[in-house]
């Protein structure tokens, strides 16, 4: 597809689902498509740093939990939501940049589980600091409205697209790239690796505090660590690879396809969905490291040569 | 002065457990340069290959890791031939970061398969001498936990004298130093892989046994272990399976220190934050030789 008849297509799928809050029956869809939603953004956040910067970060879970703690106290506290959902986005890139200065120092695997150690002493810390759950006040419960919740979570999603791809197209997107193939390369063609793998982490835990900031606001009644659980990195990297890694539309089709399998499977067989996405993503990375989409462009191709 | 002396030596007792669970995880990464996450979910699997062999068919839990061991061998051959081996084809860079999301693939698939077939229930093996106390000094010794610790050291001790001794433990250390050379000199490298992979198996079976009888095990354990693990690597380098069941015996001493100063909740930090500092004063990793 060209750009112009991709934007066209990105618009008028945008305009349908501004449109779903008016004719939704239940809040069922509306819940559907908000997750749908959530997914997208957090997957997408955690694809600029693994994906085009080619870090695996499995702590990306901390980042959005931070959003959401801080999203959550502001808010609730009096704070407008939006603004409040700001400040989670800085803590959280705060935080990044100062962990990222140490932990860039850890090339790929080592990365890796450093990362995924901090995750888990973030996720440890707040459990024991902050052990009751937490909870809207009664007022809020009161007057809270899902469409409020949808419009956010499509806005952030329709934003943090446009961020990655305006990214990807950037200087600093090609630059990641570059370091994400072969890092020595890229430093001796003159690309400051630390730096573009600073901007990719610092872009990367902003949008994943923001959809932290959207949880808080979404969700009623949770405890204060659930946020930080490893399982928001592993939803993000499942998703993420399922759909295509590095690539724009590849989480929003993995965040469709995970979402249905996973709300679909979870009426008979609870957490299933992990069972087929484990096994469906170890077929990924071994025959297919393109995803969903790699996938599609083969099939276009084969019906392209049956069919001249 | 008691308490304090009673925390040490529980942890102590535990400690061993990871350096069993450790020894597994360094031998594969050390001789396949692989690194696989879902080594915790192995150990939580042959935690429960121990427990239905005891809810079932009556086996005592130490008779059982009789069955569970081969059993764990010939399981980690078949995730070898299905997974790994086509893992370790790749360059040595690619192998480890694809490695890490196969192991991250496999972890999520038997941990969900866990839940699937046995329920989130926790489970844990409840014999006869369970019980069982020595007390040295108003010190309360659980001897199942003492022999668990023995049986570890021994074990570690047994795969050590594999390795140092035998014609195929020399060509599994051969690989490990450097394949390209080993392939030269006529070592069969993929059958060394192969039987690396299925001994750091066997190691995660025993030791999910004896996390079975002397702790428990449920599907969600399989994280905390792998993590367990990896500090105990962090911590003792790769290389030397004594020294991996001196590291698991240092972190269940830390361990036991932590929850003593700052209270129970505290005893999982304490090796993380140790294993992050260890990896970044050592971005290379201690692993380096």
């Amino acid at each position: 597809m060209t750009r112009p008849r991709r934007l066209a297509l990105g618009v008028v799928v945008v305009a349908a689902l501004a449109a779903v809050p008016r004719v939704a029956r239940t809040d069922a869809e509306l819940n559907f498509l908000f997750l749908v939603l959530l997914s997208t953004t957090l997957a997408q956040s955690w694809n600029i740093v693994a994906g085009y910067a080619g870090q695996v970060n499995l702590g990306h879970a901390a980042f959005f939990g931070l959003g959401a703690l801080t999203t959550r106290t502001l808010w609730i506290g009096g704070t407008p939501v939006l603004l409040a959902m700001g400040a989670g986005a800085l803590v959280a890139t705060a935080f990044a940049l100062l962990i990222g200065v140490v932990a860039f120092r850890l090339r790929g695997a080592y990365f890796a589980i450093g990362t995924l150690a901090l995750g888990e002493i973030l996720r440890i810390t707040v459990g024991n600091v902050l052990a009751e759950i937490s909870t809207l006040p009664a007022a809020t419960i009161a007057s809270y409205r899902l469409a409020d919740r949808y419009y956010l979570a499509l806005a952030l999603a329709v934003a943090t697209l446009a961020v990655v791809g305006a990214l990807g197209r950037s200087r600093a997107g090609l630059g990641m790239q570059a370091i994400r193939e072969d890092e020595e390369a890229a430093e001796a063609s003159g690309v400051n690796a630390l730096g573009l793998k600073l901007l990719a982490l610092a872009l990367s835990t902003a949008l994943a505090g923001l959809a932290g900031g959207l949880f808080a606001y979404y969700h009623i009644s949770y405890y204060p660590s659930h946020p930080f659980g490893p399982h928001w990195t592993f939803d993000a990297l499942l998703i993420t690879f399922v759909g295509g890694v590095g690539t724009l539309h590849g989480p929003v089709l993995g965040a469709i396809f995970y979402v249905l399998l996973k709300e679909y499977l979870a009426v008979r067989w609870v957490d299933f969905h992990l069972l087929i996405f484990g096994a469906l993503f170890i077929g990924i990375v071994l025959l297919l490291p393109g995803g969903l989409v790699e996938a599609a462009a083969r099939l276009r191709a084969l019906a392209g040569r049956r069919a001249p | 002065m008691t308490a304090f002396v009673q925390q040490m030596v529980l942890g102590l007792l535990i400690g061993g457990l990871y350096g069993l669970a450790a020894a597994g995880l360094s031998l594969v990464f050390g001789v396949l340069k692989v690194l696989n996450v879902a080594h915790g979910q192995l150990i939580m699997l042959g935690g429960y290959g121990a427990f239905w062999l005891g809810a079932l068919a009556g086996f005592d839990p130490f008779a059982a890791l009789t069955l569970v061991i081969p059993g764990a061998l010939a399981f980690g051959a078949v995730l070898y031939w299905t997974l790994f081996a086509w893992v370790v084809r790749a360059s040595e860079e690619t192998r480890v970061k694809n490695s890490l999301l196969i192991g991250f693939g496999l972890a999520l698939a038997l941990d969900a398969l866990a839940v699937r077939l046995w329920t989130a229930d926790e489970r844990s093996i409840t014999t006869s001498y369970a019980g069982a106390v020595v007390s040295v000094g108003g010190i309360a010794i659980p001897l199942v936990r003492l022999a668990s610790l023995v049986l570890a050291g021994a074990l570690i001790g047994g795969v050590h004298l594999l390795l140092a001794r035998t014609r195929w433990g020399r060509a599994i250390r051969a690989t490990a130093e450097d394949w390209e050379a080993a392939l030269l000199t006529g070592i069969d490298v993929r059958r060394a892989y192969l039987l690396a992979f299925a001994i750091g198996t066997a190691l995660a079976g025993a030791a999910g046994t004896l996390v079975s009888v002397g702790y428990s095990v449920s599907p969600s354990i399989g994280l905390e272990w792998t993590l367990k693990a990896l500090v105990v690597v962090v911590l003792a380098g790769l290389g030397s399976m004594p020294g991996t069941f001196v590291g698991g015996l240092v972190l269940g001493l830390a361990e036991a220190a932590a929850a003593w100063g700052f209270g129970g909740p505290y005893r999982e930090m304490v090796g993380l934050v140790l294993f992050f500092v260890v990896l970044v004063a050592r971005p290379q990793g201690l692993f380096a030789r």
